[in-house]
């Protein structure tokens, strides 16, 4: 094993304590993504406590890795990770929406760790394709990660963002495609079927890697691949689960944005624990 | 020389920003020869400062975003209705939420591009850009202040947008002035009536001005700055004079300046009346000048604006 046992053991812990600290902040009676935070929670994990170069006390770090969440409505996923790591305290995870509070709906700039403003979906690939032909014009080392939904991956933009990051040979960058399988309304495959989706990213000329993404192994070996792999791109098809760790979530599209009731509360949490 | 034609102002000022400035860029989605932005990466020593999208608006805005996001100051450039029209999500989303320095040239803009008809002529740019919360609007009169505003647009963070027309014409404003956003200069005093000019239209507001000349006192107000607008300023100017206030712009007269100039003067008892194109799209014309006609956007529609204004 190329990861010590320690490793893996413990970023799949963080996956836990992220999909708890969102379960959290969504609370009781009130809509939240469920989902599609479960479903990228392992990749977040790997990316925010191994894999990303990262400063909490020094958010604007020049020589930190970019992280951009395009499918931006799972934004408490991505401040429950920068809570953990120390860029926010953890309680202020429970006054997200709160009115004039710093944590927002979706991904707003100004929020310590935030790189990019995301919610309307299809644009988080080409704002990181940006940054990383900025980084390579300054010939700067850092690297830019982009969580894309699989859903997401309807919307036009993330293919001319596609087709342009590897006519730049942007090796700097990583797309991440959390594929659970299901939209907003149900699933891809009879809504607007995205299949095959690992030979269209091939297509487009990207270094593709299909992995579990709920395998930590498969996903620091991917990420660590992407990073050596030079002269293209690398996109990261990871199958996961929508609702993971949650029973009665699991693969149900109903649970993309919805209201927990206590009990359903209560036996997440028991789950995840 | 200086350049009369306002999109070869703005590749000239790029060519020498981009000289003194190593992070200006500037990205075009494959109208890099109409927008001029081309002279950018046509310039010994600037090729890697020139960022070709290829025909993706959308793709082009965002990925600026992104490039500003890491320090560099991305201009963007396309036809005006693709620029703010088919990117106009992407502005919202990617660029203004977050006050990101990006600038946006919408090119071509008005019926500038009188040949290619309504698909390629922008009446509407003005409206849609102005209303996006964070965006700052700016229609220089001619290419003298083209260069000014770009320079200006250049040295000062936050999202912009220029408009810019496609044909040549005489400068009206001096060569080197200071832009400074907010402000309508007074390019000619007058007592009865006080024209707003945006654009093209500045030029045939001051020659209206010069046809009336005996017989109504006119007062030319360059707007270039469409946002911000100094209301102050407006109602003051609005005021200095007896009978009221005359709009004039390439672009409908709903939401354009006459819009902006109204929502100034909105607590004022000031009559007012609009020259733009009347809730429309154009057309296309062998000549600017025909479309420009044809659309009621001449120096004798402003005549007739200004006397009708007068004879209240």
């Amino acid at each position: 094993m190329a990861y010590s046992e320690e490793l893996i053991k413990s970023l799949k812990e963080k996956g836990q304590l992220l999909r708890r600290d969102c379960i959290k902040c969504i609370g009781v009676g009130v809509a939240g993504h469920v989902g599609g935070s479960c479903s990228s929670a392992d990749l977040v994990a790997a990316l925010y406590f191994h894999k990303m170069k990262l400063d909490p006390k020094n958010p604007e770090w020049e020589g930190r890795d970019y992280f951009l969440l395009s499918k931006g409505h799972v934004a408490i996923l991505q401040y429950s990770a920068l809570a953990e790591k120390g860029f926010f305290p953890v309680d202020d995870l429970l006054h997200c929406k709160d009115i004039g509070f710093y944590l927002q709906g979706h991904p707003h700039l100004g929020t310590p760790g935030i790189e990019a403003g995301t919610g309307s979906l299809g644009q988080g690939l080409s704002l990181g394709s940006g940054m990383a032909i900025g980084l390579k014009l300054d010939n700067k080392p850092n690297r830019v990660y982009v969580l894309v939904g699989d859903g997401e991956t309807d919307e036009g933009q993330i293919w001319e963002a596609a087709m342009s990051s590897s006519a730049k040979n942007l090796d700097n960058l990583c797309a991440i495609i959390d594929c659970n399988g299901l939209q907003a309304t149900g699933r891809i495959a009879d809504r607007l079927p995205n299949e095959p989706i690992a030979d269209k990213w091939k297509a487009f000329g990207w270094n593709v890697i299909e992995i579990d993404g709920h395998n930590m192994e498969e996903i620091l070996t991917a990420l660590d691949a992407a990073e050596n792999f030079k002269g293209k791109p690398t996109a990261i098809i990871a199958h996961t689960i929508k609702g993971k760790g949650i029973s009665f979530a699991e693969n149900q599209a109903g649970y993309h944005n919805r209201a927990l009731t206590k009990e359903e509360y209560d036996k997440a949490l028991e789950e995840l624990a | 020389m200086a350049e009369t034609n306002q999109r070869t102002a703005y590749g000239q000022t790029l060519v020498e920003l981009c000289q003194e400035n190593k992070d200006i860029v500037v990205l075009d989605a494959d109208l890099g020869a109409s927008t001029m932005g081309k002279m950018v990466e046509t310039t010994p020593g600037l090729e890697d400062r020139h960022i070709e999208m290829g025909i993706a608006e959308a793709n082009m805005i965002s990925t600026a975003g992104g490039l500003a996001r890491v320090g560099k100051i991305p201009f963007c450039s396309s036809f005006a209705v693709f620029a703010g029209g088919r990117a106009f999500d992407q502005i919202r989303q990617s660029i203004a939420i977050g006050k990101l320095n990006v600038k946006i040239c919408g090119s071509s803009a008005g019926c500038s591009d009188f040949g290619d008809g309504a698909t390629h002529q922008s009446v509407d740019d003005i409206a849609y850009m102005r209303v996006i919360p964070n965006m700052q609007v700016f229609v220089p009169a001619d290419a003298n202040e083209t260069v000014s505003v770009v320079k200006y647009m250049a040295s000062h963070k936050g999202p912009m947008y220029l408009r810019v027309n496609r044909n040549p014409y005489e400068n009206v404003t001096p060569e080197g002035a200071e832009f400074k956003p907010g402000v309508s200069a007074v390019l000619k005093e007058g007592g009865d009536v006080a024209v707003f000019a945006c654009g093209i239209m500045v030029t045939k507001a001051l020659e209206a001005a010069k046809k009336l000349e005996g017989k109504i006192s006119v007062k030319v107000v360059n707007v270039s700055s469409i946002k911000p607008l100094n209301a102050e300023k407006v109602a003051e100017i609005a005021k200095s004079v007896k009978k009221g206030v005359v709009t004039a712009e390439e672009h409908s007269i709903i939401g354009g300046l006459g819009g902006a100039i109204a929502e100034a003067l909105r607590l004022e008892r000031v009559p007012m009346e609009f020259v733009g194109v009347n809730d429309r799209f154009g057309e296309s014309a062998h000549n600017y000048d025909d479309i420009l006609n044809h659309l009621g956007l001449t120096t004798d529609h402003i005549v007739e604006a200004v006397e009708k204004i007068n004879s209240l």
